[in-house]
């Protein structure tokens, strides 16, 4: 097996539980539970391909506390100024690659659809979770979220996380 | 250049019902009718804009002739992408592809991707490093200048085929065009009569260059933004002033720009480029944006994590603002701490791609490379203030879809294209686009 590694099932379940809930809470627009999922001294950041196979630390969207996912809401409700659009993420192949320091690395294939207010469709992305995730308790949060993007180009703009 | 079929016989009909006009006469007529389609430019000169002039397809290929391959430098990359010898990045000029690449004697050049034989890409890759240039198709092989070096089975296969006797190898290299590099940045040309670079851009704009990349670069990342609308829409509003603190809510908001700080634009003599700066520490008005009751500003609005927007004093002259864009769609940035290149590419008349370079200095700390990492929240398709700038232009091209005949108002501070002022409430830097845009055009 390639890099996987064997953990409980309950904490496989938890795992991909909360990947699950993340992304049904991005595309039902409950945005605001979206900093929750994560720790507070958290990082969240989305990346191309390109840049994070050169390891170069400049992406499209780089939060280094929970406080910055909280702005980011705060400026897509409240200061953006964009055409209404929804998400609907695809997500496969959930692997549990490793656990270190307390924290599990786990990788997740995902596409999204963007669907515009006049029913414009398109695939918009598609790339791939890095996570590591911890346990607060019994419940498991996103430590690091790297989002690396296959595709360089963003069409028209990003404003809701992914 | 080919005449179209229908354009010629309808044409023709003409010349039969007027028939003193002469053959040779018409039909340099018609050649003209095709290379300069009629853009009724209107009489306010360059402040009133043809809605035609971001649909139109011939308008796109005119362009491509004389302004992308006309009397203008156009930046490619940076130098630091081609660090070695054979090094290379493959790109476009207007839509063009070229090759921009390091020679094995350390030179840069700038080369036409299209193989002399029959036209296919020489370089697929995107980037990448290599000894010759050699075209897959049938391994007509270049050296790193475009010379050709050598024709797959060119002495035929046993008497039989090979190329004629006559054909000479000098006689089809790749198309190389003159390229100079200043700070860091490549530009070429297809013309042979442009000015040097630094004389083409004047002192102001390259004193802006000098301050922004002259300490060096170190990139820190690169990504692009396809924009469903025409190229020269994205240019306005990199030029517009008047936009910024208005569609930017968030900038207003966090007094990163608001145009009652002292501030100004710059452009250069023929009004061709053009810088907006402003200086934060000098807002000097705070209630004009609370009194006008903009939608930019909005009370109580509190970052969670201000951090976002802490900087550092960066610049001995105080700027925390610096909009540069050089003719005709090269920009350089420095919002703040974030600094960035970016080339807004035409990719037919209703598309367009903006490739952009986040950098850093070779001096930072690692505090404040953190602080530009921060900061570049602020910039590319997920920017806070950038991303507006992303759609703004897909929605003008949708409004301007039809009555063509009309034209946009761009009167903010004149009609005319003064000289540098003081204050930004003003759109002249958008007219000095258009007036190199009429000077290439020969509209």
């Amino acid at each position: 097996m390639d890099g996987a590694v064997s953990i409980g099932t309950d904490v496989q379940f938890q795992i991909e539980r909360m990947i699950t809930d993340y992304a049904h809470a991005i595309d039902d627009d409950r945005l605001e539970m979206w900093p929750e999922f994560f720790t507070d001294d958290c990082s969240y950041r989305i990346i191309n391909r390109e840049n994070y196979a050169k390891g170069r630390r400049v992406g499209i969207m780089d939060c280094s506390s929970k406080g910055m996912l909280r702005d980011r809401i705060l400026a897509l409700r409240e200061a953006n100024v964009y055409e209404p659009h929804c998400y609907r993420h695809l997500q496969s192949g959930i692997r549990i690659v490793g656990d270190k320091d307390g924290a599990y690395q786990v990788e997740t294939s995902f596409m999204i659809v963007r669907t515009m207010q006049e029913g414009d469709m398109s695939l918009f992305c598609a790339g791939k979770f890095i996570d590591e995730i911890v346990f607060e308790g019994s419940l498991p949060r996103f430590r690091k979220r790297i989002v690396v993007t296959d595709s360089n180009r963003i069409h028209t703009l990003i404003v809701i996380p992914i | 250049m080919v005449v179209p079929i229908s354009r010629l016989s309808k044409s023709i009909t003409v010349e039969c019902r007027v028939p003193a006009v002469s053959e040779e006469s018409l039909y340099g007529e018609i050649m003209d009718q095709g290379q300069t389609p009629k853009i009724e430019w209107p009489d306010d000169g360059v402040s009133r804009i043809p809605y035609q002039i971001y649909t139109d397809p011939d308008t796109y290929g005119n362009e491509q002739k004389r302004i992308f391959r006309g009397a203008i430098w156009s930046f490619v990359c940076t130098e630091q992408e081609i660090e070695n010898p054979g090094d290379y990045q493959t790109t476009y000029i207007g839509d063009t592809p070229v090759i921009v690449l390091r020679d094995m004697e350390a030179e840069v050049q700038v080369i036409v991707n299209r193989c002399a034989h029959r036209g296919n890409l020489v370089c697929i890759n995107r980037e990448g490093n290599t000894k010759d240039l050699t075209c897959v198709y049938h391994n007509w092989r270049y050296d790193l200048q475009g010379n050709l070096k050598s024709v797959a089975f060119g002495k035929g296969i046993g008497k039989s085929g090979g190329m004629p006797d006559d054909f000479d190898r000098a006689d089809h290299g790749l198309h190389r065009l003159k390229c100079e590099v200043y700070k860091g940045l490549i530009f070429a040309t297809f013309s042979d009569e442009v000015a040097p670079l630094t004389d083409w851009l004047g002192p102001e704009m390259v004193e802006n260059i000098d301050r922004v990349v002259g300490r060096g670069m170190v990139l820190l990342g690169t990504y692009s933004q396809y924009m469903p609308n025409n190229w020269k829409l994205y240019m306005e509003n990199v030029r517009d002033s008047y936009h910024a603190s208005i569609l930017h809510m968030f900038q207003a908001t966090f007094r990163l720009n608001r145009l009652s700080m002292k501030g100004g634009i710059k452009l250069s003599e023929n009004g061709w480029h053009h810088i907006s700066y402003s200086i934060a520490e000098t807002d000097r008005d705070e209630d004009q944006y609370d009194a006008k009751k903009l939608r930019a500003v909005m009370d109580g609005y509190e970052l969670a994590d201000p951090t976002l927007v802490k900087g550092w004093r960066e610049f001995e002259c105080g700027t925390t603002l610096a909009i540069q864009s050089t003719y005709p769609n090269f920009v350089i940035q420095q919002i703040s701490n974030s600094l960035a290149l970016r080339l807004c590419l035409p990719k037919g008349p209703e598309e367009c791609e903006l490739l952009w370079w986040v950098f850093g200095t070779p001096q930072d700390t690692e505090e404040q490379q953190e602080v530009r990492i921060k900061q570049s929240n602020m910039i590319g398709p997920g920017g806070v203030i950038s991303m507006e700038d992303g759609v703004v232009g897909g929605w003008i091209q949708r409004g301007t879809k039809r009555d063509q005949e009309k034209t946009t108002i761009v009167q903010m501070g004149g009609r005319g294209v003064a000289p540098s002022q003081e204050g930004r409430a003003t759109e002249v830097s958008i007219r000095g686009f258009w007036q190199g845009y009429r000077d290439c055009m020969g509209l």
